[in-house]
């Protein structure tokens, strides 16, 4: 009793100084907030959320059973199937569900300033997100392991299995066209960049037939050798950025590039697996991980101080939002950081391949929720990174070049006129610094993480003289996982595009024919290419247009599976529970039906789809030209594109609508029923000792 | 003394085991740990083959997993 009293005593002191540093990093005024700060408080706030929230939703809630037999014990097969140690399955876990969105949604935030999207990252991870992958992991464990389509159907029926199958596609080729549009913006005129990220091609040949034929499955010394040589091409990119003869031939405007893009996209998901594929996801995972880590040390080591304010103009409730994105805080900045706080695409993961490897039930609460909240603090990083450096330099590098200008005197001088200082001199410097000619209009989050990211690290290894390698660096390592999952994305896509249109087409369904194979994929590279070239050649630059229909459709995922999760908790009669899945998704629901309906219906032009539309419909009719438009024919795409976007939000929305009313019908049935109705794969014990035990 | 180096090495163990399950192959080892175990009439495959089945799966050759996130 005395033992158990003295351990929650210290879990108060850690709650106390979570509650300090978030009073003193939400309240500081007039003096710059040192970003330990802000980490001290997010891990204080995880390990609370995690220590008594998770507890609850393991015990009262899920009723977590160690003695219960889980796929993997049941179905073990040595190769999908493997009882696997706690600590190693949340290594793979974490490595599946963080990518580039974490890492991209925060810096975008980060327009309203560094506190609204804290305290989103903060509370929704605790209460929406890490409850998701918790709550789907536990569904899909107790299901053999079956995937969300697969489990929506079972506990819902086939109708609304189907519609979010199909909703799953179309987000699909959405993050695909805004990952690579972020490579685009990121690439655009840098040819030490284009080298660099070029050259991984050819070194992810080398190492896949290496791997293949050489020392088949040498994983660890290859990556070691693929690694140096990324290093090295880092090196080369700088010779190539300082010759005056080779830099023409690395330099490619963001037209270019997306054509390029498409072409890699096509030959990348068509040419075996092991070539390319493989090969770059071993390098883009480490080095995902390494630099999480290096990360986490660098800020903690040089504690940046925070340069952007706790809310900056753009944040105020009656305004349209900021030059970054357009809207108010409420809703978009709760679709602007989607994963990191809320991610419906980890309800995919936490329904593949984990819950087959999951030892004991009662590990899926350090894997699920503790898997999202290490996610939630990468974000929370990413934050730090885009807020330590200077406001200005943050809006000359997001701001499109139709509102701030499209040289440093010309956006030195706009941003002087809303209150940030900053001057000509400190944008052509920090271009200088980092080995880029110019960092103007480079929204997209990956260039802005990556000056963030080269200011703190600088300052511990290199110096000075080592920032543009720093920033090149995570050029590089945000590049070569959007590169890895536009080519595995396309894969899978081909496979679902396959799948559907084989029911009209029964020829298209053989995924062992490669005319069948390559219509698919050439169709699902058109599908994403489409929306990453109408991104390019956007006036607002495309993010505008492209993330909030990212975070409208991954957040509706979200929504969806926290609905089957609260269908599932009524239909194992735990109904005075089902708000720990039904508020967030109500929650959800709200944020992204709001937006939605903004997206498609706001009257202000910079908002909505449909009179962004009218305006430039309007023009066309009158026959003028609206700038940057330069031809009449590039009005009418203007229009024709806006209204394509506003049918897929209406589509997002569809999806979203119905399967909240499958949900309404079968929460209302399983109250109907005296006992529960889940249908749970038979309960099968352990035998004697073997696994049993849980944590 | 003992005790750590023996508790670094499984934590060693612990890691590599992890990095290589990231990028989908699972752990050698306890694949013919089972195949002895459960299946012995079977030769378990090579670790070459092992490999490749397992690169194979992980991305999709035949199916439409996607098998990490955005």
């Amino acid at each position: 009793m005395i033992s158990k009293l003295r351990s929650h005593l210290a879990w108060a002191g850690v709650a106390i100084v979570g509650a300090l540093s978030l009073a003193y990093v939400a309240l500081a005024r007039g003096e710059a907030v040192s970003a330990l700060w802000v980490v001290v408080a997010a891990v204080c706030v995880y390990l609370i959320a995690y220590r008594y929230y998770s507890l609850f939703l393991a015990t009262k809630v899920l009723g977590l059973d160690a003695q219960r037999q889980t796929p993997a014990w049941r179905h073990n097969d040595g190769l999908d199937y493997v009882p696997t140690h706690k600590y190693v399955l949340y290594g793979h876990h974490f490595a599946a569900i963080a990518g580039a969105g974490p890492l991209v949604g925060p810096v975008l935030a980060a327009q309203m300033g560094y506190l609204p999207g804290l305290l989103w990252l903060l509370a929704g991870v605790v209460f929406a997100g890490a409850v998701q992958d918790f709550i789907v992991l536990f569904i899909s464990t107790r299901r053999d392991g079956r995937s969300l389509g697969d489990l929506i159907k079972q506990e819902m029926g086939t109708v609304p299995g189907l519609i979010a199958l199909f909703g799953a596609f179309m987000i699909m080729i959405i993050i695909l066209a805004v990952l690579a549009l972020i490579v685009v913006k990121a690439l655009a005129d840098s040819p030490w960049g284009t080298f660099t990220v070029a050259a991984t091609i050819p070194v992810a040949l080398f190492m896949g037939v290496y791997l293949r034929y050489i020392r088949p499955g040498r994983i660890g010394e290859i990556s070691i050798i693929g690694f140096v040589l990324l290093m090295l091409s880092i090196i080369g990119g700088q010779y190539v950025h300082e010759s005056a003869t080779l830099a023409p031939l690395f330099s490619y405007d963001a037209k270019a590039l997306t054509w390029m893009l498409i072409g890699y996209g096509f030959v990348a998901a068509s040419i075996p697996v092991w070539l390319l594929l493989a090969p770059r996801d071993y390098l883009s995972t480490f080095l995902k991980i390494g630099t999480i880590v290096a990360l986490a040390i660098g800020i903690v080591i040089v504690a940046p101080p925070l340069q952007m304010p706790a809310l900056t103009q753009f944040a105020a409730a009656n305004g349209s939002g900021g030059p970054v994105w357009s809207g108010n805080l409420f809703p978009f900045l709760f679709i602007t950081i989607a994963c990191g706080a809320v991610s419906g695409f980890h309800a995919l993961i936490s329904s593949g391949t984990t819950p087959k490897m999951l030892e004991n039930e009662t590990h899926a609460r350090f894997i699920g929720y503790g898997g999202m909240l290490a996610e939630s603090f990468v974000a929370v990083m990413a934050l730090v990174a885009a807020s330590c450096i200077q406001p200005g330099v943050y809006f000359a590098m997001n701001s499109p070049a139709a509102l701030v200008g499209s040289n440093v005197d010309a956006v030195a001088q706009t941003l002087s006129t809303w209150g940030f200082v900053v001057t000509p001199e400190m944008l052509s410097q920090t271009a200088a610094d980092v080995g880029e000619k110019t960092i103007l209009a480079r929204a997209g989050g990956a260039p802005t993480l990556a000056v963030g990211m080269a200011h703190i690290l600088h300052q511990v290894v290199g110096g000075k003289a080592m920032m543009a390698f720093w920033y090149h660096f995570a050029i590089l390592f945000e590049a070569l996982f959007i590169l890895t999952a536009v080519d595995a994305g396309t894969r899978a896509g081909r496979f679902m595009l396959q799948d559907l249109l084989g029911s009209f087409v029964p020829a298209l369904k053989r995924t062992d024919s490669l005319p069948a194979n390559l219509i698919a994929t050439g169709l699902c590279v058109a599908a994403w290419g489409y929306f990453l070239y109408q991104g390019v050649v956007d006036p607002l630059g495309g993010i505008n247009t492209l993330w909030p229909l990212f975070g409208i459709s991954n957040q509706m995922l979200a929504a969806v599976a926290l609905m089957l999760g609260t269908v599932v908790l009524f239909k194992m009669k735990k109904d005075r529970y089902a708000w720990v899945t039904a508020l967030p998704a109500a929650w959800l629901l709200v944020c992204t039906l709001t937006a939605g309906w903004l997206k498609m219906f706001s009257a202000d032009p910079k908002v909505g789809f449909l009179a962004h539309a009218d305006k430039y419909a309007g023009a066309v009719a009158e026959g003028k030209l609206l700038a940057p438009a330069k031809s009449l024919a590039a009005m009418e795409r203007v229009v024709f594109n806006d209204r394509l976007d506003a049918v897929l939000c209406g589509l997002f929305i569809f999806v979203v609508l119905s399967v909240l009313v499958y949900s309404i019908k079968s929460i209302l049935a399983a109250r109907a029923e005296r006992r529960p109705t889940v249908q749970e794969a038979a309960f099968v014990p352990f035998a004697a000792a073997a696994g049993a035990g849980g944590d | 003394m003992i005790e750590v180096v023996e508790a670094a090495g499984r934590a060693g163990r612990y890691f590599a085991q992890s990095l290589r399950l990231m990028v989908g192959q699972p752990d050698y080892g306890a694949y013919v740990a089972h195949m002895k175990a459960t299946h012995p009439e079977q030769a378990p495959m090579s670790y070459e083959a092992f490999f490749r089945e397992r690169q194979d799966a992980r991305y999709g050759v035949g199916t439409g997993r996607m098998s990490r996130c955005c």
